[in-house]
């Protein structure tokens, strides 16, 4: 099993908590999804693949994300591998497709009961002790508030990332440790990413694809 | 034991409180004159009608006719708590919703307490049919009407929350436990709180017209006592019902939290 960035002996874990790593290889499909006046869009991304979409505020950009989580009803159909997202369970397929809006939102007053299964080294590498599990989420700032948003959709152990604008509300030293866990963990299990962002800087860095969303139509400019 | 027929001149003179409480308001410019008007004017239309209909129907006690009027309270019940949402489900669910709740629950719990409580002969006498289901729906129409204000007034605000469970891959139920949970509570409450004040803060207000019709008080009471446990288990049951079927109304088919099924109040 390879283990870039992590070394396991260095912290003490129960076996319960052991971090196993999948290489998931999984592949993205968008097949002619449609939303509201955007025209139909395929884009596929191959594994460990990163296709930014930029465009002007309000051309959709969230609402394709979205429509690719089936958080909204729209047409067409996306596919995970050989899977459909129209013939998998919703829930799984949430969780398979980690959608991770730009804006975190919280249930409850600790952060640890929004983790199903922390892993130390996870918080550690996103800057965090896994005393944060007892912080309360009314302390934490928007920057804490993002990362940890981040860590908890990554320990469903997605196969693939929906990423809307994940940095926008981020110092600079946030930021590079957004991109370090993501490119990290995008390496790790070889997924794809769907990265929406207004930063041609942070597409500049992270991209192999870039497509532009203008006037309802979606076009690959690099 | 008899009452003590009350006179035209009676009413009269109570009708002179209101419009000395009118005059009052006016002068303090509360706006609420021309309001506290009609409604005491409605008041007496409504109950003279309602009087007169009951007259008529005791005389023919027939299931139909018993029927009809149960169904028109019921319809004016869904009605009003339809109309003290802000925010309601759109289409036939606006109005069916909270009626076909408060149907399965408030004529359930009336039908069983006539056939197998109080034991009419025959079960659906006038006499005794038309008021209970009266207080049941009475009651049980602010529970639903609270339960469900509360339901999509919080859905709304929490939207975030909701589908950052949904977008964590859990279920619908889960999503919104807390805020059917919560809805469940509000609708709850008033009933609750009654039924501890009863008797102590509030002499309620069906045992306070028996006793003065002149039944004994531990009589009164004891109706008293069913009317309570009656509401309360009617209001519960259809609080439960359309907090539970609203919830789930939220949500389509693919688990999306679909607000654009809630119209908001002009």
């Amino acid at each position: 099993m390879e283990t870039p960035g992590y070394t396991l002996c260095k912290y003490t874990i129960s076996p319960r908590r052991a971090y196993v790593i999948l290489r998931f290889m999984s592949r993205l499909s968008l097949i002619d999804i449609a939303v509201l006046d955007l025209q139909p869009v395929n884009i596929a991304v191959a594994e460990a693949d990163c296709v930014c979409l930029t465009g002007p505020s309000g051309a959709g950009k969230s609402l394709l994300l979205r429509a690719v989580a089936d958080l909204i009803p729209h047409l067409g159909d996306a596919s995970l591998d050989d899977s459909l997202c129209s013939t998998m369970k919703p829930s799984l397929w949430r969780r398979q497709v980690g959608y991770l809006p730009s804006e975190s939102h919280w249930w409850s007053d600790r952060v640890g009961d929004h983790f199903s299964q922390p892993h130390a080294m996870a918080f550690q590498q996103l800057g965090f002790d896994t005393d944060v599990l007892n912080w309360e989420v009314s302390r934490l700032s928007t920057g804490e508030k993002q990362r940890l948003a981040l860590l908890r959709l990554l320990t469903n152990q997605p196969r693939a990332l929906l990423l809307d604008e994940p940095t926008a509300s981020l110092d600079a030293q946030g930021v590079t440790r957004v991109e370090t866990m993501l490119g990290n963990y995008q390496q790790q299990h070889q997924v794809p990413l769907l990265w929406v962002s207004h930063d041609a800087d942070q597409v500049e860095r992270v991209a192999h694809r870039v497509f532009e969303l203008q006037q309802g139509q979606v076009r690959e400019v690099a | 034991m008899s009452v003590i027929t009350l006179s035209v001149t009676d009413l009269m003179l109570a009708a002179g409180l209101v419009v000395l409480l009118a005059l009052l308001s006016i002068w303090m410019q509360l706006n609420l004159a021309s309001k506290l008007v009609v409604a005491a004017m409605r008041t007496t239309v409504q109950l003279m009608l309602i009087g007169l209909v009951l007259k008529v129907l005791f005389a023919n006690a027939q299931l139909i006719w018993v029927m009809a009027l149960a169904l028109f309270m019921l319809a004016v019940a869904g009605r009003e708590v339809m109309v003290r949402q802000e925010r309601r489900f759109g289409g036939v669910w606006g109005y069916g919703l909270g009626t076909l709740s408060m149907f399965v629950s408030a004529f359930a719990t009336t039908v069983f307490a006539l056939v197998f409580i109080v034991g009419t002969e025959p079960w659906y006498e006038p006499q005794y049919a038309i008021p209970l289901l009266g207080m049941m729906l009475g009651n049980t129409m602010n529970g639903v009407s609270l339960a469900l204000d509360r339901l999509t007034t919080s859905a709304w605000q929490q939207r975030g929350v909701i589908e950052a469970h949904l977008t964590l891959g859990h279920e619908w139920r889960t999503a919104i436990s807390a805020i059917t949970r919560d809805s469940v509570r509000v609708g709850l409450i008033p009933i609750i709180n009654a039924m501890a004040a009863a008797g102590i803060v509030s002499l309620p207000g069906m045992m306070t017209g028996q006793i003065l019709s002149g039944t004994p008080p531990l009589e009164a009471v004891k109706y008293q006592i069913l009317i309570m446990f009656m509401i309360s288990a009617g209001t519960g049951f259809a609080t439960m019902a359309a907090s539970w079927i609203g919830a789930r109304r939220l949500f389509d088919e693919r688990c999306r939290l679909r607000l654009d099924r809630l119209t908001v109040r002009d």
